[in-house]
């Protein structure tokens, strides 16, 4: 039965990423005054793609067309471990957090050895900038969730979870640092102004596009699905994390259902959320980056030392 | 029985090397075959001919070097496995001390270690040390060192008393010296030789001093009456201080790390794999059976110590390594940031363990361990992998090189698992040890003290920041050497390796550090034996290492399945490829490259090392010593056109001029100062003797 649900969760993961970005662009249309597409546009572009034909470079490896699998297939694989709808997953003591960092690892690795593959300088560009930002975000990342393990002193994200649910509400500092690098993390993570522009073509400034320009039909769909399952992830991270309440903790219909309504609301309100931060800030010049980033590491820091210096038990 | 597979692994190493000298006295063994044998046999005459005897020498003494090699894995695998403690004594050495010998589950275990690397060095060098050509590079020099180098470590372990342990520490130090001069017609390699001689002797001082320290506290020198020594505090922290400063020469730590990127890169490929992946692990056993073993007490300072100079290294390892073009000196300087890390966990287990932790001392020791193991099998793998770039390349600067992918498949495969277990990305063994060092760290709360507190997490940070920079910098390895098109004439007419033995102790090494990564309880299971002898405790929860399972503190704080993980990743890469490759009609196209329809793409255009490493370069511009220099030729009527760009980039290592140039002066100086009761004048000596005689007989009266 859990592994069961574990499945359907994932699946659940993996069907609702494309809705999460179609609604996200709608939210972004309609601050921005223009007339937004359907709800179901990023459905209907994924199918578009994987009925063409792709046109692989004749410079390119096998790395090349093996690599959209492999990083769809960590992503999805991240995707197991993070409680969606309920805890107590199977799949959570199978991997745990520090295991998904690395899973969000593995996808990078290969995004970035595709970018290089064919030998061109957008390729190189994208990539070397990619490693960049990543490598700065991880750390940060890492910061922020080790908060939350050393709270709940395990980390099983499900457990985790259920630690902080039966705690209540509670104000933490802690917390609050955590969340907000979480936050800035995953806006660099995911390629969001004002770190990358998804919408952008503009050689100099881009950064995930140029590392995918030679992808076409299937491999660019499951390239796609993937950065949208990422931005997903993320999303469900931090509203998980830091809001629990209305996840399912047994496997009664009634609560997964309930679990189900309260993320999808806990998502649109959050990529509403994004989409204001989106139309407000402009996108800043890749320098400066390593001063946003580094603010969010400062800031997971803080976090986890005041944890230790207020919360502990001693 | 267990010694005695211990003994025939140092014994096959040193006949191996003595049998490299019969490498030019083919007459003598023809000579010797008249005498002996009356009648004469077709194969040793085949043997014996001109033609095949060099080939036939290089399988000879290979083959000895894998018999030991793969003796000293039995012997590390049988004294794991039946935890038990052999000792020995020798009647070499001074009358009144023969050596002592003891083999315990942690010489087993770096038994192990140098067994596995052994075999695979000895698979892999009959092809590599192939085109070397015997008037430049004479093979019994090489065989001869080689073989007394491996014995030399393997005795290291085998020692149980200072003497024995400084005789096989400097045999190994003084053998890999002539190993990394082994191509002394560069200056570069000449000086990196001496430089690497200067600071083994230093380091082998400082040891001598560390024993030297516990020996006035004690009767004797064996490690026994070493261990009973009664120390005060004060005295047993200058034992450790010392012990560091010379174990950690040898181990590279930063700053104390010069060497070992001038020296490992410059020895044969599979020498530098020996010295990279397990000459580094032998210094952490002296560091470990010093402070674990033979000090009584370990202190939490020196934790501490050990903490922030592991953490040092390691980002200042990683952030070297980044920027070397030269991907053998880039792989000695990411050693470094590897030690780093293991003196962390290795900081943290004393940290715990002087503060009444012992099981999750034991957590950090495990990891310590294990992170060595991973260490040698995918240092070793890497290094092999770039001697075979080498090879078919003449290359090294990874900005000549590109596109091997097609050119070479298998080094290639081999080399990208290397890249991944190194880069730890999960399904590999370098993520594992990643793992347990995070799952140690996060146990700081059970500790009382403020600092250790706050400053646990603060390295734990670190940590993540050096596993994130290393997979960046080995993307940048990687990309750059195999994928891509080939950016010299060099790298596009490369072949794959034809030598079977290469490519099968690269596979083999590749294949462990896969199935280490997916199984990694047979080999934490082992080192749960090393922490039962060492510390009298092994893991909280030592149920946590099925095969299937890896929950070293409790199931539900921490807990680890690969195999679990890769049946995921199975499933899930085969319904997306099974979706998506249903349709035969949509089967790939081959274009050209679109590359946003510019054209005109040339090989110069990819991006090269120092491109890609360029915004690393201006967020940490603190940590190197950059100086880079554009300069353009320009022509037409106003001078105005750019004709060509000349680009030069060069970063240095801040620990040159911050710790020895000014050693280097100082010693200059000081020399200078005594130059001068130097007057070479006779009288002045007779005076000197004069004026001693008067003291000495002063002070016996």
């Amino acid at each position: 039965m859990n592994w069961l649900i574990a499945i359907l969760q994932t699946t659940l993961f993996v069907a609702l990423a494309p809705l999460l970005a179609g609604w996200l662009k709608v939210c972004k249309c309609y601050l921005q005054n223009r007339q937004p597409p359907s709800l179901l546009q990023p459905y209907r572009d994924l199918l578009k793609l994987t009925n063409k034909q792709p046109v692989v470079s004749e410079q390119a490896s096998w790395l090349f067309i093996k690599a959209p699998y492999i990083i769809f297939s960590a992503t999805v694989l991240a995707a197991t471990v993070v409680p969606l709808i309920a805890v107590d997953l199977p799949t959570s003591a199978s991997a745990d957090v520090i295991v998904m960092v690395g899973f969000f690892a593995f996808a990078r690795f290969f995004l970035a050895l595709a970018g290089l593959d064919v030998g061109t300088a957008f390729g190189g560009m994208g990539s070397s900038r990619e490693m960049t930002i990543s490598s700065l975000a991880e750390p940060a990342m890492l910061m922020a969730i080790f908060t939350l393990t050393m709270t709940a002193s395990t980390t099983n994200l499900s457990l985790a979870i259920s630690h902080v649910l039966e705690q209540g509400l509670v104000l933490r500092p802690s917390f609050v640092f955590a969340l907000f690098a979480l936050i800035l993390v995953a806006v660099a993570e995911t390629g969001r102004i004002p770190v990358d522009n998804p919408t952008t073509h503009l050689e100099l400034t881009m950064i995930h596009e140029a590392m995918i320009l030679e992808y076409s039909g299937r491999h660019l769909a499951l390239i796609e699905w993937a950065s949208q399952l990422k931005l997903m992830l993320y999303g469900v991270l931090c509203a998980n994390i830091f809001f629990p309440w209305g996840i399912a903790q047994t496997f009664s219909l009634h609560d997964l259902g309930y679990g189900l309504l309260a993320i999808i609301g806990k998502l649109m309100v959050l990529s509403i959320i994004l989409g204001i931060a989106e139309t407000l800030v402009a996108k800043m010049r890749l320098f400066r980056v390593q001063e946003y980033l580094g603010f969010a590491y400062l800031l997971g820091l803080l976090g986890m030392l005041s944890h230790i210096i207020l919360e502990a038990s001693r | 029985m267990i010694l005695l597979l211990a003994y025939c692994a140092v014994l096959f190493s040193f006949t191996s090397g003595l049998l490299a000298l019969l490498s030019n006295q083919q007459q003598f063994l023809l000579a010797l075959q008249h005498r002996f044998l009356k009648t004469p046999s077709a194969f040793i005459d085949h043997c014996l001919e001109e033609h095949h005897y060099p080939n036939f020498l290089r399988q000879v003494v290979f083959i000895a070097l894998g018999l030991s090699g793969g003796f000293a894995v039995l012997a590390g695998l049988s004294v794991l496995i039946s935890n038990t403690v052999v000792t020995d004594q020798i009647g070499l050495g001074l009358p009144w001390l023969p050596w002592h010998i003891r083999f315990d589950a942690l010489s087993g275990f770096f038994f192990l270690i140098i067994g596995i690397a052994v075999g695979a060095v000895s698979l892999y060098g009959p092809g590599y040390v192939h085109h070397y050509k015997e008037k430049d590079h004479p093979f019994a020099v090489l065989g001869l060192f080689t073989g007394l180098f491996v014995t030399g470590m393997l005795l290291v372990l085998l020692a149980d008393d200072a003497f024995v342990f400084m005789i096989a520490w400097e045999l190994m130090s003084v053998a890999s010296y002539f190993l990394v001069a082994f191509q002394h017609e560069n200056s570069a390699n000449r000086r990196a030789a001496f430089l690497y001689l200067l600071m083994a002797e230093v380091g082998a001082l400082a040891i001598i001093l560390a024993f030297g320290v516990l020996a006035s506290f004690s009767d004797g020198f064996t490690f026994d009456a070493l261990r009973h020594a009664q120390l005060s505090t004060t005295w047993a922290s200058i034992a450790f201080g010392l012990a560091v400063l010379g174990f950690g020469m040898k181990a590279g730590i930063v700053p104390i790390h010069v060497w070992l990127p001038e020296a490992h890169p410059v020895a044969p490929s599979h020498i530098s794999a020996l010295m990279s992946g397990v000459m580094l692990k032998v210094a952490i056993y002296g560091l470990i059976r010093f402070s674990f073993d033979l000090l009584d007490k370990i202190q939490w300072q020196w934790g501490v110590v050990l903490l922030v100079i592991g953490t040092i290294s390691a980002l200042g390892g990683i952030l070297y390594a980044m920027m070397q073009p030269n991907l053998k000196r880039l792989l000695a300087y990411s050693s470094v940031e590897n030690i780093g890390i293991i003196f962390m966990v290795l900081g943290l287990a004393m940290i715990f363990l002087d503060n009444g932790h012992p099981e999750l001392a034991a957590l950090g020791f495990l990891a310590a361990l294990f992170h060595a193991f991973n260490h040698a099998l995918f240092k070793n793998l890497l290094f092999l992998g770039a001697g075979m770039i080498h090879q078919q390349t003449h290359e090294l600067n990874i900005d000549m090189l590109g596109g091997l992918i097609k050119k070479m498949p298998q080094t290639s495969m081999v080399f990208l698992v290397g890249c991944m277990s190194i880069s730890s990305l999960p399904l590999f063994n370098g993520f594992v040890s990643e793992w347990l060092a995070f799952q140690t760290a996060l146990q700081v709360d059970v500790l009382d003290n403020g600092v250790l507190r706050s400053l646990i997490p603060v390295s734990a940070a670190a940590l993540a920041l050096t596993a994130a920079l290393a997979a960046a910098c080995f993307v940048k390895v990687f990309g750059l050497t195999f994928l891509g098109v080939p950016r010299s004439r060099h790298s596009e007419k490369a072949h794959e390796v034809k030598d079977k033995g290469m490519i099968a102790a690269t596979t083999l090494l590749a294949g462990m550090c896969f199935l280490v990564g997916i199984f990694p309880s047979v080999i934490i299971r082992l080192i749960n034996r090393v922490t039962g002898q060492l510390l009298n405790q092994t893991l909280a929860n030592n149920n946590g290492l099925s095969w299937l399972w890896l929950a070293p503190v409790a199931p539900e704080q921490a807990s680890y399945s690969p195999p679990l993980v890769l049946i995921g990743a199975l499933i899930a890469g085969c319904v997306c490829y099974w979706y998506l490759r249903r349709d035969p009609d949509k089967a790939i196209r081959i274009g050209e490259t679109w590359d946003c329809g510019f054209g005109g793409l040339t090989p110069r255009m990819q991006y090269t090392s120092s491109a890609f490493t360029m915004p690393f370069r201006r967020i940490f511009a603190k940590a190197w010593i950059i100086d880079e220099q554009v300069n353009k030729d320009m022509q037409g009527a106003m001078d105005q056109d750019v004709a060509a760009v000349h680009y030069a980039l060069h970063i240095q290592d801040h620990s040159w001029p911050w710790v020895y140039q000014p050693l280097e002066r100082g010693v200059n100086n000081l020399s200078k100062q005594v130059g001068r009761i130097q007057t070479g004048n006779i009288r002045t000596y007779l005076g000197y003797s004069f004026v001693t005689l008067l003291v000495l007989l002063w002070v016996i009266s």
